[in-house]
């Protein structure tokens, strides 16, 4: 079911065309990620779906609506947004913080305050410690988790993200990374996320589309984009020097196993991807391993060849 | 016990002070000796007075002080000799005050010289020092503040100034003193409010259009650079004019003279600073706040309301501050068009040459000014400690 359908749409200021008749779809449910140098227009394409940026021409349906029926802040409302530096109220704490939205919408109290204390759990940030905190108090990741659950507190369908994790270092980035996907999947939000970053776009995506200079190049799924990429941008964009590694990073391991074998030393875990598999062993120096599940029993195994052939251009 | 009186290394704001003390005690009258309110008068230093008790103590408090300026560490002892030291002060020259006057002399005047306003200002000074090295809260600055202005109320009313030039002069004014204060604090209050009601909302519309914002702070720049006897007089032709061709205005009191032009002039000065702080504020808000805050649905009035106007007031709040206190020393000039006030007493004390007189409208204006600005601080601090 399509969640958000984008009908060539275009912005211009005045002569200058900053989004250049595009066209996309996305199912609900998925994660989509807008990906393209700094001045493609990944964000203002993003920021017409909840009209922070007004449409030049086409139109932009959420749900089956087109965003211009109904009263802007109460579109809004019903939409998720999370941006980078998290743009906190720094006046207010970090329950007064995510309870901002159902305000808006006229919860009552119990059920903003229990709403407030669930997401802090989700987001492993102790209600008892956090609630009453300011945003400056506490540290970037934290800053940025609250950013997000801000984002969810009325539990949009819909959540847009401008490059949520930008102010993040590399550690703390791979872990809010993987949170956001765990929560993504228990709720079945439907995500837009914009980012400059490719491994990011690789890691989250269920789409990727590329932008570059007010035009979508490409979208379609991450191995599409690797193994199809539509123009010479996107190939530039992907990199091309670590392109087999990339596309065994997005195959799960448990999808390419043979049969279980009797008689291996070495084992992994199921939930690795074709990449992590493979650097494992190569690690360890083992020729083939047998495949775990999360209850440490055998469901099957892996071979070195095999994997080097799944890393194969097609 | 160490810790308390742990010797610091010689502080330099000690040294100016103590220099200046001393100088100002060694060179300059204590009192003046008059026979009459014009008379030139007999000059006494501090050590011509040394046969009085209290200026004995005085001396030796005044000893003490300069002591624990130059070399204690312990802010809270300093402050307690500082304040022993100012009562001190103010009790000696009521004593000598009192010591000097004739009996049953109407005319004569004790007026305080010299080194009592350098002394005065000097231990002033050391006790602010000694309360900025507490830390005090926001608020307990202002428990201060009352507290010392109770310890001059007792001072004024014990009886214990009553032979002071100045008290002598209040003594026959009493009643328009007070009329005169509070048309001073009429003029600068009201003024303020009217500046705050009409600069808020320009602040907000320049912020929202930036080519409006250069022309509005330029015109308003302009106006601050009109000297304020200049501005009072420019306003009293126009005023003058409307209230001899408009029946309802001369019915409202607004004519060419008084309260009206005074009142106007007052608030074009404070229009400034109002409208350039809640620009400068409202810029400060960070941008990204903003663009979320627009994100998740919040409402333009919303987003002015919730979000700008809170993370402004710290600076909005500065510039209010900026205008009281400017508006409570530029009330004194509107006395020179009938506007009333503390200037009234200035303005006839320098006519008659009377410089007791000029005091009896100064030091209110001072002190006015000075709470006012400890007040309007405390605001500032409490407000930026809570949203930080």
């Amino acid at each position: 079911m399509t969640m958000i359908e984008i009908r060539n749409v275009t912005k211009r200021y005045g002569a200058a065309t900053v989004v250049d008749n595009v066209s996309m779809s996305v199912e609900k449910g998925s994660v989509t990620v807008i990906v393209g140098t700094s001045g493609s227009g990944k964000s203002t394409l993003m920021r017409m779906i909840n009209r922070l940026v007004p449409i030049t021409e086409g139109e932009i349906f959420v749900a089956g609506q087109n965003v211009m029926d109904a009263p802007v802040t109460e579109l809004r409302r019903k939409i998720g947004y999370a941006i980078q530096g998290h743009g906190l109220f720094p006046h207010r704490t970090v329950a007064q913080n995510i309870a901002t939205v159902p305000q808006l919408l006229g919860w009552d109290g119990a059920r903003i305050a229990k709403r407030v204390d669930e997401l802090l759990g989700l987001f492993n940030l102790d209600p008892a410690t956090f609630a009453e905190k300011y945003p400056h108090q506490l540290s970037g990741g934290q800053q940025q988790r609250v950013g997000v659950a801000r984002a969810l507190a009325a539990e949009p369908e819909v959540l847009l993200m401008d490059e949520p994790f930008g102010a993040l270092d590399p550690v703390i980035r791979g872990k809010a990374q993987d949170d956001l996907l765990a929560i993504q999947k228990q709720f079945g939000t439907t995500v837009i996320l914009v980012t400059h970053d490719m491994d990011e776009a690789f890691h989250l995506g269920n789409q990727i589309a590329v932008m570059s200079g007010g035009k979508l190049l490409q979208c379609s799924t991450p191995e599409k984009i690797l193994t199809e990429p539509a123009d010479p941008f996107v190939q530039q964009l992907t990199g091309t020097s670590d392109r087999a590694l990339k596309l065994m990073s997005l195959s799960p391991l448990k999808e390419s196993m043979a049969p279980a074998k009797s008689g291996l030393g070495f084992t992994l875990p199921q939930s690795l991807s074709l990449r992590d598999a493979l650097a494992e062993m190569i690690w360890q120096g083992a020729d083939e391993a047998a495949v775990t599940d999360s209850a440490k029993s055998p469901v099957g195994s892996i071979s070195m060849a095999k994997l080097l052939e799944l890393g194969r251009k097609a | 016990m160490e810790e308390t009186l742990a010797v610091r290394k010689l502080d330099r704001l000690g040294v100016v002070l103590v220099i200046s003390g001393v100088l100002a005690t060694a060179l300059l009258p204590f009192i003046y000796v008059k026979a009459n309110r014009i008379a030139s008068g007999k000059p006494m230093l501090l050590t011509q007075l040394l046969d009085q008790p209290a200026a004995i103590i005085l001396t030796l408090l005044l000893v003490a002080t300069a002591f624990a300026a130059l070399f204690l560490q312990n802010a809270v002892l300093r402050l307690a000799i500082g304040t022993l030291a100012l009562a001190a002060l103010i009790a000696a020259i009521g004593f000598a005050a009192t010591a000097f006057t004739p009996p049953n002399s109407n005319a004569a005047r004790m007026t305080p010289g010299g080194s009592f306003w350098i002394l005065l200002g000097v231990v002033g000074l050391i006790i602010s020092d000694a309360l900025v090295k507490i830390r005090l809260t926001p608020w307990m600055r202002v428990g201060a503040l009352i507290a010392y202005s109770a310890l001059l109320a007792v001072c004024l009313t014990s009886g214990l100034l009553d032979s002071l030039s100045i008290m002598k002069e209040f003594a026959t004014r009493s009643a328009q003193f007070w009329t005169e204060a509070k048309s001073h604090l009429l003029l600068a209050f009201g003024s303020l409010a009217i500046a705050i009601v009409i600069g808020l909302p320009l602040g907000i519309f320049c912020f929202w259009v930036p080519k409006l914002r250069a022309a509005v702070l330029q015109g308003l720049s302009l106006v601050q650079t009109i000297p304020s006897l200049a501005l009072f007089g420019i306003l009293m032709l126009p005023l003058g004019y409307v209230a001899t061709h408009v029946p309802l205005a001369a019915e409202l009191g607004i004519r060419g003279i008084g309260t009206a032009p005074a009142l106007i002039a007052l608030v074009l000065y404070s229009l400034l600073p109002i409208v350039a702080n809640t620009v400068v504020g409202l810029e400060g808000v960070d941008p990204s706040v903003r663009d979320a805050a627009a994100g998740m649905g919040l409402t333009r009035r919303q987003i002015l309301t919730g979000i700008d106007l809170p993370l402004a007031l710290p600076v909005i709040v500065t510039g209010i501050r900026i205008v009281l206190v400017q508006a409570i020393g530029l009330v004194t000039i509107a006395a020179l068009i009938g506007g009333g006030g503390f200037g009234i007493f200035i303005f006839q004390g320098i006519g008659q040459t009377a410089m007791d007189l000029v005091m009896l409208g100064a030091v209110p204006t001072v002190f006015f000014a000075f709470s006012s600005a400890v007040i309007l601080d405390a605001v500032i601090d409490s407000i930026r400690g809570s949203a930080a």
